[in-house]
């Protein structure tokens, strides 16, 4: 392309789409380049955005018809072994007025979709069915612009923002972030599984587009650190699982199996009894926390969202993140505009917001949180059984002594893990969150 | 357990290049030197398999999450995105 821009996005996620938004809106030259066919068509995930996130970007998000499937007015956390588990549930009638739309479900292939129109409105140019192949670099290594896959590939912009996600092939041949090891990632697998409206709202006890999640730890990923997911959308249910990447390797596990495994638990398997599989899909995310977040700028370039590692595994929260580091990198952006300069020295604006930001506060909050589960197998073995087995024992009538009970609840768990070592669990959980 | 990963493909949509963005670097250190060949465990499409004598590629189902990448012990796979608009086309996601 001849043209020059004076920004060029790779990739039209929730980062590189809220980051063309901004741009476009003050009237910055801004073209966005994505490999799908349509934006959306790459992408998949649990399904929760956050609405006061999404409104700093379109503050009237919901009566522009975003393609909202529920509100969410409940969430579950559940602990299983192979025979059981044990919920904790939260729902709060705010959820319903006051706080309405505080956590929504989508669908990535409609949302990303809609919301890449919404950057187009503000006049976004957007190129679909184009891969970023390699950065464009001047003599003194500035990065001026991108080649892409099509005929008349190259395009030059006056700065670059990397929204490209986690698995970016683009950082393993550029080095502007190192490439991902196994042990940083998390690889899961969700089937779409359709049901009725009514019947999602009578298993879940909502009406009206509202929601459930539910979030599932345990025995499930049978022994690797990992977690699963069920969350209600208008008329199908997301279903998921993942788990380490090293984890999978080194436990041979087949991610389908587990899947399958997952919907015949006893837990699960009635909420989504009669449903008919509608999709399957793969992705990872990015689990190293604050120790895997690379230098977000470089001269000519920013980058934002997955693509920088920027995942809070413990709140289930990626979309909010890349959506914030693509407002505060155009942010940025607008300033390098204002001096004409856009090195390093004056991209680095960025690394301080961020670090002002709740992103950075929080991913350094639980900096220790991707170690502890890394360190504490049991959470995925013993101690769901064991914990199961106590909560049996005190549950189970038939005129023994409570004192007899609650000694046998306490073997249950200390038969399968020492004193010391529960202690150890407790203490680190807590330090980890701190 | 087994599972038939085709049955879950089977609800997905691809639009197929004719060739394929995945490639066996050097097919000879499948067979010789790689021990525990992860590829044929954790790609969540099965793309790998084990024949008699090799290793095949069925990239025609995979769903682009680029775990054989940076699984593959000896980084013996050159991965590429599909080219813009190919392979796999999420309904829902
Ligand atoms: C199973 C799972 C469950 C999750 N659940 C949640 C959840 O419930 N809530 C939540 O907030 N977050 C969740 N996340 C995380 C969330 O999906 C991500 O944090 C978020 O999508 C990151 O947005 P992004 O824009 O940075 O990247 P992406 O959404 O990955 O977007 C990157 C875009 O760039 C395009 N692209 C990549 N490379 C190129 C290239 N070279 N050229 C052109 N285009 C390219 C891609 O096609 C894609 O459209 C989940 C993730 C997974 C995998
Ligand atoms: S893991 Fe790599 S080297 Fe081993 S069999 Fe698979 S592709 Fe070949
Ligand atoms: S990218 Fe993922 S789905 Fe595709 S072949 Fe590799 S592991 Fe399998």
């Amino acid at each position: 392309m001849e043209e020059k821009f004076d920004a060029a996005i790779v990739g039209a996620g929730p980062a590189g789409i809220s980051a063309a938004c901004i741009l476009a809106e003050r009237g910055v030259k801004v073209i966005v380049l994505e490999r799908g066919e349509y934006p959306g068509s790459k992408n998949m995930f649990g399904g929760v955005l956050y609405g006061r996130s999404l409104e700093r970007i379109i503050p009237d998000f919901a009566q522009k018809n975003c393609p909202i499937e529920r509100n969410i007015v409940e969430s579950r956390l559940s602990y299983l072994s192979e025979e059981s588990s044990i919920s904790l549930t939260y729902r709060d009638q705010a959820f319903f007025e006051k706080l309405q739309n505080n956590a929504f479900t989508v669908g990535r292939a409609k949302f990303d979709r809609w919301f890449a129109d919404q950057a187009r409105a503000r006049g976004a140019l957007l190129v679909c069915s184009t891969v970023v192949t390699d950065l464009l670099r001047d003599g003194a290594g500035r990065v001026v612009g991108v080649k892409t896959d099509r005929a008349d590939g190259d395009l030059r912009a006056r700065v670059v923002l990397l929204a490209d996600g986690v698995n970016s092939p683009l950082a393993a041949k550029t080095g502007f972030r190192p490439e991902v090891k196994p042990g940083n990632v998390a690889l899961a697998v969700k089937e779409l599984i359709g049901l009725p409206e009514e019947v999602i709202d009578e298993r879940f006890g909502v009406s009206a587009g509202n929601g459930v999640t539910n979030e599932i730890l345990g025995n499930v990923t049978l022994g690797m650190n990992g977690v699963a997911f069920l969350y209600t959308n208008r008329r199908s249910v997301s279903l998921g699982i993942g788990a380490n990447l090293s984890d999978f390797a080194r436990e041979r596990v087949r991610p389908y199996e587990m899947i399958e495994r997952l919907k015949l638990h006893p837990a699960i398997s009635p909420l989504i009894k009669g449903g008919k599989p509608l999709e399957y899909l793969a992705h990872w995310l990015p689990e190293g926390g604050f120790a895997t977040v690379p230098r977000l700028f470089g001269d000519g370039f920013l980058i934002a969202g997955d693509s920088a590692m920027l995942f809070n595994a413990l709140h289930r929260e990626g979309s909010n993140l890349a959506m914030a580091s693509g407002r505060l990198a155009a942010e940025t952006i607008l300033e390098a505009m204002g001096k004409n300069d856009f090195s390093s020295r004056t991209l680095q604006s960025y690394g301080q917001r961020m670090e002002e930001s709740f992103v950075l506060k929080d991913l350094k909050k639980y900096r220790r949180f991707p170690s502890f589960l890394e360190t504490h197998r049991e959470l995925f073995t013993n101690l769901p059984r064991g914990a199961s087995a106590a909560i049996r024992e005190i549950l189970t009538v038939d005129e023994t002594p409570k004192k007899t009970r609650r000694r046998a609840a306490f073997e249950a768990i200390r038969g399968r893990m020492t004193s010391l070592r529960l202690l150890r669990l407790i203490w680190d959980a807590w330090r980890s969150v701190r | 357990m087994s599972v038939k990963v085709e049955d879950k493909l089977f609800l997905d949509r691809f639009n197929v290049d004719e060739e394929s963005h995945l490639r066996l670097i050097d097919p000879e250190i499948c067979m010789g030197r790689c021990q525990e060949q992860p590829c044929l465990y954790i790609c969540p499409a099965n793309v790998y398999k084990r024949e008699s004598e090799r290793i095949s590629v069925n990239y025609e189902g995979c769903l682009e999450c680029g775990s054989c990448r940076i699984g593959c012990p000896h980084f013996n796979i050159d991965w590429r995105f599909p080219r813009g608009g190919y392979g796999v086309r999420h309904k829902f996601g």
